[in-house]
């Protein structure tokens, strides 16, 4: 087990060297970043000396190496248009998004699990249908559309819910959480099930298609011919295998909403990530998106770690190959 | 054997029907009549699709939708089967029914523990607590015969060898006490020596315990060894029941007769295999003179010269350590293994599951690299060290013919598209219209009708298809045919009719084949030389009959009497 995670670290390391290597590119290629910071009636000098400043008159090999060593030392660099540390926006944007997306995730596995299983046990009952049918709307409809659906009945017309923004935050240190005032767990809903529609009817229908794999699999038969409870067979024993690939899915899918969310965030105007990032794009704001992509690694690196630990627990047979 | 009991088990002109999609409906099995007794095993043979297993799920209330009981009773311990309810009254799945299926490598679930597997059954039945389902879960693995039965509970089905695992999957059946046990080829997907083990077992349960067993199988040596009475089935229907001694001795209906008949034997060699039905004769032999005449003129030698030769051939597999540095376990396949095959004869490489038999079928056709050692073809190095690279001529001398004729035949492609793609490749042919031609006779050689050509994989059963995977091995002019289980996933009819087309076949073209097999009356009747492999070393080798004859080393001559045959018939043995 230590020898694989010390060989996934490894890996893992690479594949952030490769990162950091194409997030520099950015900063040395994309435009020229003292002309998008200059006044545009700078003289020659005044420009010169923030290049200089900038350490951008070094050679490229002593520039990655700068670059790398400020990353490590969680220094991402100063925003070019808010003049601030580029750390501090993302770690003041973090909490938003990471709190949008773990509502989504629940949600999404939360109706997703039981609604695939009841899919897979009576397929062609008048419920199956029915969420089979919603879950074609789901899986097509695009994320803004359903935003803006949802902000115009539930904010707009019936007025119940906030149709942007966060409500009130509580700040537990750097950490500003919505989950501990009323109006911050109101604006999370509207934004949540946007953002969970698609993992949901994702989830549902893997599970679904899973779970009629399993059912008809030698063990599961044998656990009839044995007499077992139906409940026990479909929910202790048949969920567990089906429940394999959707922690790899489920895994991508944080990933993908964290690094995405961008859609939903600009949708409903919420102050996370993704808000940053197309900000971060529309003002060439290079030390921002450099930043983001390296965030975007990091994460994606961080949870394909984690599933292959989780698969380990979950499946014995893994755990034998690596010991 | 007469009790005052009720027989465990009586099923009476049962009919099992399957509502097919365009309104018709399908009888599974028709008129079928079978009595079980305490202590009495019964066996229920027949072919592929002769409704066996339905009778058996039918028994345990799991026939497969849309299936139905159309007609007739079964008893079970006397009570009538409701087949609305699924069960009979009083009588409940898991404990008064065990079941054993066939494949003790997917019958237990990967993840969870083999404690919990077999406590789940006694605490949902017997409302065992943990610790009471624990110890009765250790008592049963002793009973099954399962060593270290203490750590055993602890561990995955991973951990166990197959044979281990069907003892875990018995010790499930048995948990609590039913009277009678469904076993449908409990023993097919193992070895000979954890068969025999097996078999062993099932007997003692039901002579100690009373247990009525219904045992499901195509195995003709498994009825003669452990079975009180046996019922031939063909096609839904009974076509023969009675005593085991006096079915297999002297059976009445025709169909039983040519069923036991093909049953290949291991105690003499005969020249051909009794088959069921017509094989493809006239044009058949016609194609085969035109297939020998193509191979003369390529070069075709069949005098008994070395054709291959394996020396001192070692294969280590790797498993783990894939981190730089670090070295895993090496895992020895194939040890320092040396045999040479001469032109024109069958030679056969027999060893159980796991003893590198296959490959080194793997190293002869280059699909894996020998980790020393070489292979010899004629004067040319094909694996190994000094190795010519494999093209044009020496390709197309070695061909091969895998187990699984499902799965090696492109079910995207017509068979005509499949057979001309060798002809194609090695330029076999001048014209498409030569290369058609070709392909027909080549389908007529296996004994299939050329208008094959035109349809799909699907369109074909597993010995026609197996047929064609022989037609495209043909088709390249091979000199040399690896066969790796070429009948193993057949029945023995089809078996007989497969094996003799090889045999007719080498006859023809002068062939050399190189046939790998776990079965050792199929080797006899087979091959010329033999080979004895276990654990991935050579143990013996010897031409066909002295090895069956006087075996020398005592692995071999453990196999060969570990195999069940017909001689030993069991109702002769005990109650004569």
């Amino acid at each position: 087990m230590l020898k694989v995670l010390l060989s996934r670290l490894g890996q893992a390391a690479l594949v952030m060297l490769v990162v950091s290597a194409i997030s520099f590119v950015m900063f040395r290629f994309v435009g020229d970043p003292v002309s998008s910071m200059s006044r545009e009636n700078a003289s020659v000098e005044e420009k010169a000396e923030l290049r200089r400043s900038l350490g951008l008159d070094q050679p490229v090999v002593v520039q990655y190496g700068r670059f790398l060593a400020r990353t490590l030392s969680g220094d991402l660099g100063i925003s070019y248009r808010n003049q601030r540390p580029v750390t501090q926006l993302i770690a003041e944007r973090l909490p938003a998004t990471l709190e949008l997306v773990l509502v989504a995730t629940i949600l999404s596995l939360a109706l997703g699990i039981p609604l695939g299983v009841l899919c897979a046990l009576k397929p062609n009952g008048v419920a199956a249908r029915l969420v089979q049918a919603f879950s074609l709307i789901g899986i097509s409809t695009p994320t803004f559309v359903t935003g803006i659906v949802l902000i115009l009945v539930f904010a707009v017309s019936l007025g119940w819910l906030p149709s942007f923004g966060r409500g009130q935050v509580v700040d537990l240190g750097w950490w500003s959480t919505g989950f501990l005032t009323l109006s911050g767990l109101k604006a999370l809903i509207l934004p949540g099930i946007t953002l969970a529609l698609y993992q949901l009817t994702l989830i549902m229908r893997l599970v679904r298609a899973e779970m009629i794999d399993v059912l008809s699999s030698d063990y599961i038969r044998f656990a009839r011919a044995r007499g077992l409870p139906r409940r026990y067979i479909h929910f202790h024993l048949a969920l567990r295998n089906a429940l394999m690939p959707v922690i790899t899915v489920t895994g991508l899918q944080i990933g993908s909403l964290i690094a995405f969310a961008i859609v939903t965030e600009t949708v409903f105007q919420w102050p996370g990530m993704g808000l940053l990032f197309i900000q971060a794009v529309s003002f060439v704001d290079i030390p921002v998106m450099a930043a983001y992509l390296l965030f975007v690694g990091l994460l994606f690196v961080l949870i394909n770690t984690v599933v292959d630990i989780l698969y380990a627990v979950v499946d014995p047979r893994l755990r034998a190959r690596s010991a | 054997m007469s009790t005052l009991q009720p027989p465990v088990l009586a099923i009476d002109n049962l009919r099992v029907e399957y509502p097919l999609a365009n309104g018709t409906t399908f009888t599974a099995v028709e008129n079928a009549s079978i009595t079980i007794g305490p202590g009495e095993i019964h066996a229920l043979v027949g072919e592929s699709g002769a409704g066996k297993t339905t009778i058996g799920n039918a028994v345990m209330g799991l026939l497969e939708k849309p299936g139905r009981i159309a007609a007739g009773t079964i008893r079970i311990g006397g009570k009538p089967f409701d087949p609305v309810a699924g069960s009979a009254e009083g009588v409940v799945l898991g404990r008064d029914i065990g079941a054993v299926f066939q494949d003790p490598m997917t019958s237990l679930n990967p993840l969870f523990t083999i404690e919990s597997q077999l406590t789940e059954t006694m605490r949902t039945h017997l409302k065992l607590d943990k610790a009471a389902a624990r110890a009765r879960a250790l008592q049963l693995l002793k009973a099954v015969g399962i060593p270290e039965p203490e750590r055993r509970l602890k561990a995955y089905p991973h951990q166990l060898s197959g044979g281990q695992r069907q003892r875990v999957v018995i010790a499930a059946a048995l948990s609590c006490d039913p009277k009678l046990v469904v076993a449908d080829e409990p023993t097919t997907a193992l070895d000979v020596s954890v068969q025999a083990q097996i078999l062993t077992l099932l007997r003692d349960l039901a002579d100690q315990r009373g247990i009525g067993i219904l045992l499901v199988t195509h195995n003709m040596g498994v009825v003669a060894q452990i079975a009180d009475r046996v019922t031939i089935m063909h096609r839904g229907k009974v076509v023969e029941t009675g005593p085991t001694a006096e079915v297999l001795r002297r059976p009445k209906a025709p169909y039983a007769k040519a069923l036991i008949g093909a049953v290949p034997r291991i105690d003499v060699r005969l020249d051909r295999f009794p088959v069921l039905g017509e094989e493809g004769k006239g044009r058949a032999a016609e194609a085969r003179a035109a297939l020998r005449a193509k191979a003369e003129r390529t070069d075709a030698t069949t005098d008994g010269t070395p054709i291959l030769a394996v020396e001192d051939l070692c294969v280590d597999y790797m498993t783990g350590g894939w981190l730089p540095g670090s070295t895993g376990h090496r895992f020895r396949a194939v040890d320092k293994v040396n045999f040479t095959v001469r032109s024109g004869e069958v030679f056969g490489l027999v060893g159980e599951s796991g003893c590198g038999k296959t490959t080194i079928a793997n190293v002869v056709s280059g699909l894996v690299r020998p980790t020393s050692g070489r292979v010899i073809y004629r004067d040319k190095v094909i694996a190994g060290e000094g190795t010519v690279r494999r093209i044009g001529p020496l390709r197309q001398a070695i061909q091969m013919i895998f187990q699984d004729p499902y799965s090696s035949l492109n079910s995207r492609l017509r068979i005509g598209s499949i057979l001309a793609e060798p002809i194609l490749f090695y330029r076999l042919a001048a014209t498409k219209a030569e290369a058609e031609r070709d392909v027909g006779q080549l389908i007529e050689a296996v004994g299939l009708e050329a208008e094959a050509a035109q349809r799909f994989p699907h369109a074909f059963s597993g010995g026609q298809r197996q047929r064609l995977s022989i037609a495209r091995a043909l088709g390249a002019r091979p000199k040399l045919i690896v066969c790796d289980e070429p009948t193993s996933s057949l029945d023995v009819s089809v078996q007989a009719q497969i094996l003799n087309l090889l045999k007719d076949l080498r006859d023809a073209t002068g062939l050399t084949l190189l046939l790998i097999s776990h079965d050792l009356a199929v080797v006899r009747q087979m091959c010329d030389r033999i080979a004895v492999m276990r654990r991935g070393a050579l143990v013996e080798e010897a031409a066909s009959e002295t090895l069956f004859t006087c075996p020398q080393h005592p692995y071999t001559k453990e196999l060969i009497s570990l195999v069940p045959t017909l001689d030993r018939i069991r109702g002769e043995t005990h109650a004569a």
